[in-house]
C-alpha cells in the first residue's frame, strides 16, 4: 500500500516567486469549469479578462479609473490589519467621506479649485476617521470585536446615506435619491482629456508610497508591524499597543473616507446609494492578496481593475454573466492563500 | 528478555537528524533512563515507539516480534503507554472517566461500575488516587498518578515516562519513585526520560545516553556515577557556574511593599507578597509553577497592573507604571516566554530596538544605520548566532534568550528580573545565561531570579524566597536552604515565617 505523508519544511525561494503565476494558473483551471458551464471559451475568456482591456487607449486608462477605489480601499484597510486591527468597516468609512464630499462639494462653490479639493480630501479623510472613531474605542478600551462592529457599521451608514436621499438631499426636479450635483471648483480634475482619469489616481498613488514609507522608513509604522505580529510581545517592549492601534484604525478610516471622496469628485459629481460596489470589501481582498505590503497592494489592485474593465468587454461580447469578474477575484483570493499556506509543506512517498 | 528493541533507527526532520541510527533495546521488568541534553533526540526517539511519529529507517521488535506501529493506538494495542509531560487529561471529568475514556466497551457508561474497576486498578498497582474526585481539583502529582494508571489501565506492560520530575516538587518526586519500583517490582518495564544525573542514579537500572541524535553508550546504573554519566551526556567535563561568596550591598534597589495582584480570570494571584532586593544580590523565587510567580513577572514588568500595594525601583515609585517606565526607570525584564519577548515576524536588529525606540528615531523617522550598527554590536558582544537582517523567529532557543539578554543587559540596569531564564536551553547556553546573572550580581545589580529550576536557584541566588499561592510563604539565606526544607515549602506544607516581610 502507498503511504504518504506531509511534512513541514520551506519552499525553495524560486518557488515563492512564481506563487503568483501557479495561482493564476488554478485560478484559470478553476474558473474555466464555470467558464465551458455559461458555454463560453475559457481561454477566449480570459483574452478579455486578461489582455484585451491593454489594447486601446480608452480600455486601459478605464482600468487606471477603476483601480483607483481599489488602490485606496487597500491601502486603507492595509493601514489597520498591520496593526493587527481587523477594519471590515472600509465600506462604512467611504461612505462617510463620500457624503462629506457631497456636502462640501455644493458649499465650497465659492473657493478656487486649489483651494476646494484639499479641503474636500481632508473633509473626506475626517469624516471616514470619525466613522471609525467609535469601534476603534470600543476595542482598545473595552476589547469589543472590532469585526463585529465595524462590519455592522456598514449597514448603518448605509440607512444613513439612504435616508439623507431620501430625505434632505432628493432631487427636487427629478425626485430620484441623488444629491445636488457638486460645484465645478470642487471637481476632481481630469488627468488626461477625453478620459474619466481623474486626480484621484494620483492621490492613490500617493496613498501606496505614503504606505510603504510609515511601514518601511517611520517609528510608528515600526510600532505598528510589532503590535500587528506580536502584541504581547510589543505591549512587553514598551509600545503603548492600544494607542497604536487607535491610530492605525483612524488612519485606516480615514484613507477609506477618501475612496468615497474620489468616487464622488472624479467620478458621479453626485452622492447616489450605489457609489460603492463593495470597494470597503474588495479592500479586504486586495489587501490579503497583496500580503499586506505597498507594492503587493498596488499590483493586487491593478490586478483587480483589470479584471474588472475585462469582466464588461466580456460580458457584452460572449454573453457570460457579469459576475464572473467577481468569481475570479476571489478564486484567485482563495488560491493564493491557500499556496501560501501549502508552500511550507511537502508531501512526501513513505 | 528485551521486551522492546528498537534497531538502527533513524528519523530526519528537514535537514536535522534527530535519530540517527539508534538502537536501543529494554529488558523486561527494568527501569531504564534515557539521558541527554534537550535536543539530543531523546523524545523523538519514544514519540518514534509509542507512534507519534514514524522512523524513516530502522526496526522496532516487541517481545522479539518486528512490529509496525503507525499510531498510538497501535503502541497501546502492543501494551505501550506514555505520559508526557502535558497531561492529556480531561479537567472537568473524574478519575474514573478519565482512565476509561476511549477504553470501554457497550455503549452505556455506567458510572458505579467503572468506579469501582478504576478504584480495584488503582489498588492492584497501588496507586493511590480517589476515583470519583474531579480531575481539575488533582494537584499535579495526583494527575501524574492518574496518567499512570490511565496507562496501566490499558494493560501497558511498558511504561514511558517524558521528564516525569520536570513538573513535581521533591515530595512528590519521592512519591512517584516508590510507585516506580513497587510497579518495577510487578514486571512492569519502565522508559524514564529525562536530563536530570541525579534521578538517573537513584531511580534507574541501566541509562542509555544520547547525544546529537546517537547513542553514545547504554551502562549499568551500578558500574556508572554522575561525574562519567554527564561527560557522556555532554561530550566534555562541565564545571557549572559558582556564586562566589561576596558581601551584600546595602542599598534596597528594588521593594515590593504588600502588592496584590490577581490573574487573568479575576481570581486573586498575588496576596500582599513583599520582598526587597539588595544591589548586588540574587533572590531567587522558588516555587512550583503557578502559584503567582507569572503574575509576580508581569507586575514587576508594568504589564499587569497590581490592585494595592506598592513598588519601589532605587527608591522611585513604578506602582502601575507602563512597561516603558519600568525599562527607563532601570528595571531589565527577561520574559517566561522568551518567545513574547521577540516580535518572530521582526528582524533581529529591529527586536533590539523596539525597547529603546526613541534613540533610533529621528523626527518620527527610524534611523536604521543607527539600528544596525547596534545590532551588530550587540550580536557580537553577547556571541549571538544570527544576522541583524534575520527574522527573530528562525533563532534557537539559546539564541533567542542571548538576543533578550543583549537587549536588557547591555543597557546595564538597576534591577534584572529574570524569569524562568534557562528553561528548555541546553546545557551551554544555560551556562551562559547564569554567567551572564552573575556578572550582574557582580556589577551591582538586585537581581530577582524567578525559576522552577531548584538547582538553578540553589546555585545562584543570596537569599531564596518561596511563593505558594500567591504568597510568600518563606524566606530563607542561601546557606540555610536545601532541597528538602524549600520543597516543604513549595508543596505549601510549612510556613517558615507567617507573612514575612522579606529581609533577613
Amino acid at each position: 500500500m502507498l503511504r504518504f505523508k506531509i511534512e513541514k519544511t520551506g519552499a525553495p525561494v524560486w518557488m515563492r516567486s512564481l506563487i503568483p503565476v501557479f495561482a493564476l494558473l488554478v485560478t484559470f483551471l478553476i474558473t474555466s469549469g464555470l467558464i465551458l458551464w455559461g458555454q463560453a471559451n475559457p481561454i477566449q475568456a480570459y483574452y478579455y479578462f486578461l489582455i484585451a482591456p491593454l489594447t486601446s487607449r480608452v480600455s486601459a486608462l478605464e482600468v487606471l479609473v477603476k483601480s483607483t477605489p481599489l488602490i485606496l480601499s487597500g491601502v486603507a484597510v492595509t493601514f489597520a490589519f498591520v496593526a493587527g486591527y481587523y477594519n471590515i468597516g472600509a465600506e462604512g468609512q467611504l461612505y462617510a467621506g463620500a457624503i462629506a464630499a457631497a456636502w462640501l462639494g455644493t458649499v465650497l462653490g465659492g473657493l478656487p479649485p486649489a483651494l476646494a479639493i484639499p479641503i474636500m480630501l481632508l473633509g473626506g479623510f475626517i469624516a471616514g476617521a470619525l466613522w471609525a472613531l467609535t469601534p476603534a474605542l470600543l476595542r482598545v478600551k473595552l476589547a469589543v470585536d472590532e469585526v463585529v462592529t465595524t462590519l455592522l457599521l456598514n449597514s448603518v451608514m448605509l440607512f444613513i446615506v439612504s435616508a439623507l436621499l431620501n430625505g434632505p438631499w432628493r432631487s427636487p426636479v427629478s425626485g430620484w435619491p441623488q444629491s445636488p450635483e457638486i460645484a465645478p471648483s470642487t471637481v476632481l480634475p481630469k488627468l488626461i482629456p477625453r478620459s474619466r482619469l481623474h486626480l484621484g489616481f494620483v492621490v492613490a498613488v500617493l496613498s501606496v508610497v505614503v504606505l510603504w514609507f510609515v511601514l518601511s522608513r517611520t517609528v510608528f509604522g515600526l510600532k505598528m508591524r510589532a503590535a500587528g505580529l506580536g502584541r504581547e510581545a510589543a505591549r512587553f517592549a514598551g509600545v503603548n499597543v492600544g494607542r497604536t492601534m487607535l491610530i492605525a484604525a483612524l488612519i485606516s478610516g480615514g484613507i477609506a473616507g477618501i475612496v468615497g471622496v474620489s468616487e464622488v469628485a472624479g467620478i458621479h459629481f453626485h452622492l447616489i446609494e450605489e457609489i460603492s460596489p463593495g470597494y470597503g470589501y474588495t479592500g479586504i481582498l486586495i489587501a490579503t492578496l497583496g500580503a499586506l505590503n505597498a507594492w503587493g497592494v498596488a499590483a493586487a489592485a491593478l490586478f483587480f481593475g483589470l479584471i474588472d474593465t475585462g469582466t464588461q468587454t466580456l460580458s457584452h461580447a460572449m454573453g457570460v454573466p457579469i459576475y464572473l469578474g467577481e468569481v475570479t477575484q476571489a478564486t484567485m483570493l482563495l488560491v493564493t492563500l491557500a499556496m501560501l499556506l501549502l508552500q511550507n509543506y511537502r508531501i512526501r512517498r513513505v | 528478555m528485551d521486551i522492546v528493541q528498537m534497531r538502527g533507527i533513524t528519523k530526519r526532520f528537514g535537514p536535522v537528524v534527530a535519530n540517527d541510527h539508534i538502537d536501543f533495546n529494554l529488558r523486561k521488568g527494568e527501569i531504564h533512563a534515557l539521558l541527554g541534553e534537550n535536543g539530543a533526540g531523546k523524545t523523538t526517539l519514544m514519540r518514534i515507539l509509542y507512534g507519534l511519529y514514524r522512523a524513516d529507517e530502522g526496526e522496532i521488535l516487541v517481545e522479539g516480534w518486528p512490529v509496525r506501529i503507525n499510531s498510538p493506538k497501535d503502541a497501546i494495542a502492543l501494551g505501550i503507554g506514555m505520559v508526557t509531560q502535558h497531561f492529556a487529561l480531561v479537567p472537568p471529568l473524574t478519575v474514573a472517566e478519565n482512565v476509561v475514556l476511549g477504553f470501554t466497551d457497550g455503549f452505556v457508561l455506567e458510572k458505579a461500575t467503572i468506579e469501582q474497576r478504576v478504584a480495584e486498578a488503582a489498588k492492584r498497582f497501588g496507586l493511590e488516587v480517589d476515583p470519583s474526585a474531579v480531575v481539575r481539583h488533582l494537584s499535579v502529582g495526583q494527575r501524574q498518578r492518574v496518567e499512570i494508571l490511565k496507562a496501566l489501565y490499558r494493560e501497558a506492560r511498558v511504561l514511558i515516562l517524558d521528564e516525569p520530575t520536570a513538573v513535581l516538587v521533591p515530595q512528590e518526586i519521592d512519591a512517584l519513585f516508590e510507585t516506580l519500583e513497587r510497579l518495577r517490582a510487578g514486571g512492569l518495564s519502565v522508559i524514564f526520560i529525562t536530563h536530570k544525573l541525579e534521578e538517573v542514579m537513584r531511580i534507574s537500572d541501566r541509562v542509555t545516553v544520547l547525544r546529537d541524535g546517537r547513542v553514545v553508550g547504554t551502562v549499568e546504573t551500578a558500574r556508572t556515577n554522575e561525574r562519567e554519566l554527564a561527560r557522556m551526556m555532554v561530550g566534555r567535563e562541565t564545571f557549572g557556574v559558582r556564586r562566589e561568596e561576596r558581601a551584600v550591598g546595602e542599598q534596597p534597589l528594588l521593594q515590593v511593599e504588600r502588592v496584590c495582584a490577581e490573574d487573568d480570570q479575576g481570581l486573586p494571584a498575588l496576596k500582599e507578597v513583599s520582598l526587597v532586593v539588595h544591589a548586588g544580590e540574587i533572590l531567587g523565587i522558588a516555587g512550583v509553577g503557578g502559584n503567582g510567580q507569572k503574575e509576580l513577572a508581569e507586575v514587576l514588568s508594568g504589564v499587569r497592573r497590581p490592585t494595592s500595594g506598592r513598588i519601589l525601583v532605587d527608591g522611585q515609585d513604578l506602582t502601575g507604571a507602563t512597561p516603558d517606565e519600568f525599562t527607563a526607570a532601570g528595571v531589565g525584564r527577561i520574559p517566561e516566554d522568551r518567545h513574547a519577548g521577540v516580535v518572530g515576524e521582526l528582524s533581529v536588529a529591529e527586536n533590539l530596538a523596539l525597547e529603546y525606540l526613541e534613540e533610533f528615531a529621528r523626527g518620527g523617522m527610524l534611523d536604521r544605520e543607527a539600528i544596525r550598527r547596534h545590532a551588530e554590536e550587540l550580536i557580537q558582544r553577547f556571541q549571538i548566532k544570527a544576522r541583524a537582517t534575520d527574522r527573530a523567529r528562525t533563532l534557537s532557543g539559546g539564541n533567542l534568550q542571548k538576543l533578550i539578554l543583549a537587549r536588557v543587559l547591555s543597557r546595564d540596569p538597576k534591577v534584572v528580573l529574570a524569569s524562568q531564564p534557562t528553561r528548555g536551553l541546553d546545557v551551554g547556553a544555560t551556562e551562559y545565561v547564569r554567567q551572564q546573572l552573575l556578572a550582574q550580581r557582580a556589577r551591582g545589580a538586585a537581581v530577582l531570579l524567578i525559576s522552577e529550576d531548584l538547582d538553578e536557584i540553589l546555585a545562584l541566588s543570596d537569599r531564596i524566597a518561596v511563593m505558594y499561592e500567591g504568597e510568600i510563604v518563606g524566606v530563607l539565606p542561601a546557606q540555610d536552604a536545601d532541597p528538602e526544607r524549600l520543597g516543604l515549602m513549595m508543596s505549601g506544607a510549612v510556613k517558615e515565617r507567617q507573612g514575612a516581610y522579606a529581609e533577613v
